[in-house]
Order: C-alpha cells, then structure tokens, then sequence
C-alpha cells in the first residue's frame, strides 16, 4: 500500500509538462466536436467489462494511486534533522475545508510517539483543590463537544518574511490543517479538579505539556483555558493520528498551533507564565529594533488562493476559471474575502462556499473568466472585527523582516500566460 | 421562563457561585495524584528559580558533560554544529538582518535554560542527566557566552543571581494597540494602486523542493 506513495514528487518542469499536454488536449478536445468519436466512449473499456476490487481489498482505504501526489512534503533545509521539523498539508490539491487526517501537516520537537490508550494519563495538578490522574477511558466519560478549528503553526509562511522564496502554496501556507475535533472542554476537566484553591484566576495561568521527549511545554492564560479550549481524543470523526498527538491533545482554537500540545500529559495551575523554551527561544518575534513580542498567541486573519498555484497551475486555456482559496481568524469567523488579478489594483468579492465557522477554514471561489493574460492573483481576508489582512510591506513597517513567526501577508501569485504560477513579490 | 426573572437570576448566581467553588460540579472521574507522581512529572523550573531541585556544578564539570553529551550538536563551544542550534555568541545582532539567537544574545531567563536540558537534553535521550550534570551544563553555556567567569559554580542558593544580556528585550503582545487599529478599516476595492510591479521571483531563488536543480544550500 506504502507504494502509492512512493511516487516522485512532481516537478515544476513536470507541472510545465502536464500543462503543455492538458493545452495539447484541450485543442484536441476541441477537434472531437468536428466529428471524431472519442474511443473512451466507443471502445469497451477494461473497467466495464470486467471486476473490480472486493470489498475488504483494503480494511482502511487509502487514496487512489492517480492521486498519489497529494502528500505531506517537507523542506529539507529548513531543519537539522526530521524528528524536530515540520511538513506542509498540500493545501493547493484539496478542496472544501476539512483537511483529512493522513496529509495534515506535521510538526514534531522529538518525533510523533507512540503512546497506547491504556498507558496514557493525564495530570492535573498545581493550584486545584483536588490534583488528579485520569486515564484515557475517564476521558471518555465526560460531556463531549464537537467543533471544527483550524490550526496553524505559528511559522506558517515565515520563510517569505524576506522575500519570495518557495514555490508553492503547500510550501509557503501549508502549515494548517482544519478538523472537526471532538472532545471534553478544559474547563470541565479543570473544574473537577477544583480551582477554588488557585483564588482569583484573572492573573492565574495553565501550563501544558506532552508526553514526548521535548514535552513542549507551553503556558496559557486561564481566561482562554476556560474559554474555548478542548482535550480532544477524535479528528474527523476518528481517533487522532499518532502524528497529531494520539490519543489525545490539546485544541487551542484560533491561537497558534505551538500551543496544541499533543500526547497531553500534564496540566498544572500556575500563578505566572513558566516562561518554557517554546515561550521565550521560539515563538517570540523580533522586531526590526532587536525587541522581541512575546505571548503573541491569536493568528491573525488570513487567506491564500490555492488554485490556480504554482503547483495547480491552469491546464485548460482561456475560458471558465474557478479561483479558488482558503481564509480563516483566530478572531473568530471570516466576513469577506476580495481577490484581485490584477495585483492590487483592484478588487472582487469572492464567493464564501458555506456559512463561515469562527476559528475556522472557510472556503471561497472567485468562478470567472480567464482571457489568457497574465495575472497577479491576491486574496484579501476579512474578518468579523473588522481586521483585513495586510500587505506584505504593511507587515514590514511595523515588524520588519525578522519575525519569522506570524507572516499573514496577501500573497501574490504570478500566473502566465501558459497558465503556470510562480510565488512573486509585487510593488 | 419564569414569571418571576428575579428568581430565576438569583438561582442563576447560586449556581454560579457553586460552580466558581472548591467543590465544583464533580463526575467523580479519574483518582487523586500522588506526591511521587506529582514530583515526578512536575519537574518545571519558574523564572524566579521555583521548582529548583539542590545542586551545583562548575564551568570545568560543564566542559566535560557539555562534549559528552551536548558538543555532537552544539559545538565544543556551544556555536552549533550546521543546522543545529547555537547557544553561544550573536551579541549585538538582534536588529540586524538574520539575527544569531542564542541563550546568550536572545534568551531572557536562565531558568528556561535549566528546565529544558532537564526534561529535554540530551536530544534522544532525555531525562538522564542528574541535576549536578544539569547545572554545570547551564554554567558552561553561561561561560561559552562569557556571561561568567571560568572558576563560576552554579547552585540553586545563587542561581537567580545570574543577569541575563537580553532579560529586558521582551515585550507583551501589542498587535492590539500597534497593528489592529490600522488594519480595521474598509479595504480599497478600485483604483487602489496605479503601478504594479514583480519585485521578487521565487523561482530565480529556486530553493522549493522538486525543482530541477533542488537547492541543497543551507539557510538560517
């Protein structure tokens, strides 16, 4: 089954090609309405005459081999070594919103663990009245709650602080997934602890960590802990992958993806931030006069067309075009999106495809025509405070180009004439 | 609803109060933590030096766990092997382009330093160090950034004693008052911009994986 995805990462000049063919198709097409018939149609096929698979050829189905290419791809430099690294969901090559499970990015400090059900335990201790260990079946027994949030790592698009750089939406957007999580609100497990023993809980905090070598440690408000933050044990309906934290993590919605901390182990009440690696080393963003902004936790609203990209490049010609892109808030729900072809000049509402959710991909199309002129394609997110995403160089007015962390700039894609798509800079 | 919404408030506050309350809405889940359980997880250390366990270990013990354990990857000095961190040097370079982060030029708490080696160091396998190892290894970082001398032992009685460079070059979150202010306004739908110009190609950089010619060059 792993041979589905043994296939060679497809290449720009491989785009370039399938492009060129699908354009070579395209007149072909054209010529059939002249009069050839189309043996597709006229020749018995393979697949109608005889058998196809038996149910059971595969228990846990995966993708068909044509769409074997629809994978989690890394970078390699970006990190010393694959255990602490992260790779990107192929945003450009899905459609709706939910992200499913098996190319959902990764992002590991010391490797995705493997941690059975029945050795799992979580702590809850520190500043509550009762410390406690639960085991994964008591998780199971508490009031459950389904909601879909998207998260995102906080480096999303971080390597574009300086200019453009990778190709691709996978590469430059990648680091969100989107799931309908179920599972049981902190705030229930906390109050069974009991915080009258932590006072006051405005200047109180939660401090998380995982079960895995590097813990990843993270500290959150208590204010947001008893919001909306989940310990979830299903993704999409089933268990959570070993990759995202099986069998349970934390679900910090709209918040960075940093602080989703997988193989939950520990939650203790603190009366001040513990100020961890990943709080202070990482996660914090440099501003252009050498201060660092820490605590910076929401995710800003942000969109990225998906389609056409520069590895979704449009292989039909000149004619109907579907747009088509992703935008969500950590702020709570998009509004608006507006795309422009014409790098900025100006603008066009987009389509949202259903109801927009807070804390959550929404789905947009811009269903147009194209001419077969270049275009400078940008989306523009709106969200329900009123914050529109910014510019590149608004970003860099304020931050300059050292924050690594939490770029929403509008991204531009340069798509040709040809229809292929490159990742540009534009005035 | 209640005829009487004064009621139905007070009861409402009530439950409020019980909620809020050491004895909480309980499902009488799970099982009360042990102190060994408790002290062998909770291993956090604090800012202000909490959760320190005894202990000390000098400069000199440090120079000989640190390349034991640590050098494979961080360098006889702490400068980094390749792409794995630095923890020593990059002083002054915070507002320069591609500012050197390292426990000296960057990190604002030593305890973050002790906390991390303790439960994370060494990479593959952590949680082996004893608490003496822990200490001379924070002492040789704090050496290898000449942040103390060589003849400095660190201990728990004066651990908090040590100034890091950067302590004070933190700020909260202030997009709220430096960013969302001009950015909550109506957007520009026409006219917005006369010239548009391409001022950077992404594939003249030619660094995505799966391009011919994929770069193997290395990147900060």
């Amino acid at each position: 089954m792993s041979e589905l995805f043994k296939g060679k990462p497809a290449s720009r000049r491989a785009f370039l090609r399938g492009s060129v063919a699908a354009a070579a198709g395209a007149v072909t097409a054209g010529a059939a309405r002249a009069g050839a018939p189309d043996p597709l149609i006229t020749e018995v096929q393979p697949w109608a005459q005889g058998w196809g698979d038996p149910v059971d050829a595969a228990p846990y189905g995966m993708p068909i081999k044509y769409e074997s290419d629809v994978v989690r791809r890394t970078v390699e430099w970006l990190t010393a070594d694959l255990t602490s690294s992260i790779n990107f969901t192929p945003v450009h090559a899905l459609d709706g919103t939910i992200t499913p499970q098996g190319c959902a990015f990764e992002r590991h400090h010391s490797g995705a663990i493997e941690l059975r059900k029945e050795d799992y335990r979580l702590m809850i201790n520190g500043l509550v009245d009762r410390p406690l260990v639960f085991t994964y079946a008591d998780l199971e027994r508490f009031p459950r709650e389904n909601h879909v949030y998207f998260c995102e790592c906080a480096a999303n698009t971080g390597m574009e602080w300086a200019g453009a750089q990778l190709n691709g939406a996978q590469f430059t957007h990648g680091m969100i997934h989107n799931m309908e999580y179920t599972g049981v609100t902190l705030r229930t497990l906390l109050e069974e602890a009991g915080l009258g023993a932590a006072g006051d809980l405005s200047d109180k905090w939660i401090f998380v960590e995982g079960a895995d070598a590097s813990s990843n440690g993270r500290s959150i408000p208590m204010e947001k802990a008893l919001d909306d933050v989940l310990v979830a044990f299903k993704a999409n309906g089933e268990a959570l992958r070993k990759e995202h934290g099986y069998p349970a993590r934390l679900v910090v919605p709209g918040w960075e993806g940093n602080l989703w901390v997988k193989w939950l182990r520990r939650i203790e009440v603190t009366d001040a931030a513990v100020e961890s690696r990943e709080e202070t080393s990482k996660y914090t963003d440099t501003l252009a006069d050498g201060t660092s902004r820490k605590w910076t936790w929401v995710m800003d609203a942000k969109s990225i067309i998906t389609s056409p990209s520069p590895q979704a490049p449009i292989t039909h010609g000149p004619g109907p075009l579907v747009i088509s892109g992703l935008a969500w808030s950590g702020h709570g729900a998009i509004t608006r999106v507006d795309v422009s072809k014409d790098g900025g000049k100006s603008w066009q509402t987009a389509r949202l495809a259903r109801d927009p959710e807070a804390k959550a991909l929404t789905r947009f199309y811009l269903d147009t025509t194209w001419d077969g002129e270049e275009m400078l394609l940008q989306a523009r997110a709106v969200d329900e405070t009123g914050y529109v995403q910014p510019t590149k160089a608004q970003l860099r007015e304020v931050r300059g180009e050292n924050s690594i962390y939490h770029n929403n700039c509008i991204q531009t894609w340069w798509v040709q004439p040809g229809g292929e798509a490159e990742n540009v800079e534009v005035s | 609803m209640s005829k009487y919404p004064e009621i139905a408030l007070i009861a409402a506050l009530a439950a409020g109060v019980t909620a809020g309350a050491a004895t909480a809405e309980e499902y009488g889940l799970g099982r009360p933590a042990l102190p060994e359980e408790i002290a062998a997880w909770d291993v956090k250390i604090m800012p202000d030096g909490r959760g320190l366990p005894e202990g000390s270990g000098d400069v000199w013990t440090g120079d000989e766990v640190f390349g034991t354990y640590c050098a494979s990857c961080h360098g006889d000095f702490a400068e980094g092997v390749g792409n794995w961190p630095s923890l020593a040097g990059g002083h002054g370079t915070l507002d320069r382009a591609d500012p050197v982060k390292t426990v000296g030029s960057y990190w604002p708490y030593l305890s973050t330093v002790w906390d991390y080696v303790n439960r994370s160091m060494p990479y593959g396998y952590a949680q082996s160090l004893s608490a003496d190892e822990v200490y001379a290894i924070t002492a040789y970082i704090l050496y290898s950034n000449n942040i103390v001398d060589d003849d400095f032992t660190l201990s728990h009685e004066n651990f908090t004693e040590v100034e890091m460079p950067n302590a004070d070059g933190f700020i909260v979150d202030d997009r709220a008052e430096t960013e969302y202010p001009d950015w909550r306004r109506d957007p520009c739908m026409e006219n917005c911009k006369d010239e548009v110009e391409i001022t950077m190609r992404a594939a003249v950089l030619d660094v995505t994986p799966g391009d011919e010619g994929d770069a193997d060059s290395g990147s900060d």
